[in-house]
């Protein structure tokens, strides 16, 4: 038998059809429709703000760092060599991601005055001049140099500091030298957990 | 960038076998849940929607610390809150995370008409694949845990996927990561049943739990999500957990036995109607009418 031109194409479109209606799948067997978002994210190791057992965090950013590019949180996961959590977080920890992205989160300092009832923004030259000139003020008018008995305390009981959870030590080294200094008794801060 | 697929062994509605299936030996990932640990602090419930960008929705108030009643088509991991008074008329919390439990042989799957909507990766993932979703519902149904749920506007169904996208890559589902009291672990499912086992040994020896034992219900050939329960023998206490779960008998019997009948009934039908053509010939109503029959023409 003689196979014509005519013939094979007959052939050859009854097979594909064939094959289309019953089924002749090369594609081998995957599927994933989500891909790890965190492939090709920067990590940055940071602190949990929230309590005072200090978890260690990894913020991880999309954007490679490029010049015209602004970077983009997308996920934040507990720091597994962090010895404090290992990797773990509370429900709020786990939730910085939206800390972060908040469109409520404050970016700039505030103040409300005195009687005032709302806040104000204002800048941070101008929150650091504040704050320096009124401790300035309270330690020139209520520093005790003497007690009742005579003895020498130097001290300033009216300024109290408190540091946060995501201090460092060295941080709050300094802090304790400065406000030693200063005479501030009322003092503590997350190196003392 | 990754370019992260799973090999499938399993999957719905699909004619013929699974081109992948046996192709690669692999080994079975597995989640124990400790109940006996869990303080029902809710960082797998947040870790999940953050991890899988789940749209906020409003939580429900049902007099427990429960966030709502039931899992939802976008909030796949929740706590169940369950008060037990024990015999001595004391209050106990049982606490039991509900997820998707990754059945060996997944009812939904079975259920599931639809050519690859779910699918079973070699790891033991059931992971459900919207595009080739037909939102026919039958896959809950088909679910003895009531896990799968449908997205009401675009009719597609959703639930836990393991985190299938990070295991893949060799992490830890979120939820697991982030437990504090480190009552959830992930491994191999070797692995995590000789963890619970041993969990469950040290419950009844030393922790005055006579009952303690590990939840990994036969009846649907083995989960992937293993739990070590206080009172193994009543698995209905942590929120309704079917002691004996198994594909619903309608699923079976649709997808089993009448599948073929009807197979073997339209193939049948097919077959009469050749054989009858052949010893018939094809119905000529002209003939009829010129010459009625019995005459010669």
């Amino acid at each position: 038998m003689q196979a014509t031109r005519r013939d094979f194409l007959k052939f050859t479109t009854i097979g594909g059809a064939a094959a289309a209606i019953f089924g002749f799948d090369l594609e081998p067997a995957y599927a994933q429709l989500r891909v790890l978002k965190i492939a090709r994210a920067n990590e940055t190791r940071s602190t949990c703000p929230y309590c005072a057992v200090g978890c260690g965090t990894i913020i991880y950013t999309i954007g490679d760092r490029a010049k015209n590019v602004t970077p983009q949180v997308v996920h934040v996961e507990g720091d597994p060599d962090h010895p404090t959590n290992r990797g773990t977080l509370c429900p709020k920890g786990a939730s910085l991601e939206q800390d972060i992205l908040n469109d409520r989160r404050l970016l700039k300092p505030q103040v409300r005055r005195p009687g005032g009832t709302d806040w104000q923004d204002i800048s941070w030259d101008q929150a650091l001049d504040e704050i320096a000139q009124k401790v300035k003020d309270t330690r020139d008018q209520t520093f005790i140099e003497k007690d009742g008995k005579g003895n020498t305390v130097n001290r300033l009981e009216t300024i109290a500091w408190t540091g946060g959870c995501t201090d460092t030590n060295e941080f709050n080294f300094l802090v304790v030298k400065t406000m030693r200094a200063l005479g501030v008794v009322h003092l503590e801060n997350q190196a003392r957990v | 960038m990754s370019q992260a697929t799973l090999r499938v062994q399993k999957m719905s509605g699909h004619a013929g076998s699974v081109p992948g299936d046996d192709a690669q030996r692999e080994f079975t990932v597995c989640k124990l849940i400790d109940t006996t640990t869990c303080i029902g602090c809710k960082a797998c419930e947040v870790a999940c929607m953050e991890w899988n960008d789940l749209p906020f929705g409003e939580t429900v108030f049902d007099n427990t610390y429960q966030t709502m009643p039931e899992t939802r088509w976008n909030y796949w991991n929740l706590i169940l809150f369950n008060e037990h008074e024990k015999e001595d008329g004391s209050l106990m919390w049982l606490m039991r995370k509900n997820q998707c439990m990754h059945c060996a042989e997944p009812g939904c799957l079975a259920a599931c008409p639809a050519d690859g909507a779910i699918v079973q990766y070699t790891n033991g993932i059931v992971d459900f694949q919207q595009a080739n979703c037909i939102g026919c519902g039958y896959c809950i149904t088909g679910c003895p845990f009531d896990i799968p749920k449908m997205n009401p506007k675009t009719n597609r169904v959703f639930k836990c996927t393991l985190c299938a996208d990070r295991v893949s890559e060799g992490l830890e589902p979120a939820c697991i990561k982030s437990c504090p009291t480190g009552c959830l672990h992930f491994g191999s499912k070797e692995d995590m049943k000789d963890l619970a086992e041993k969990r469950a040994k040290q419950l009844r020896d030393d922790y005055n739990f006579p009952q303690a034992g590990v939840y990994d219900p036969a009846g649907v050939g083995g989960t992937g999500v293993v739990y070590v329960l206080h009172d193994a023998t009543r698995p209905e206490l942590y929120g309704g957990l079917p002691s004996n779960p198994s594909i619903p008998w309608s699923v079976k019997l649709w997808k089993g036995p009448l599948k073929w009948l009807g197979n073997v009934a339209m193939v049948g039908g097919l077959i009469g109607l050749f054989v009858h053509y052949l010893r018939f010939g094809p119905k000529s109503r002209e003939d009829e009418d010129i010459h009625p029959r019995g005459e010669n023409p």
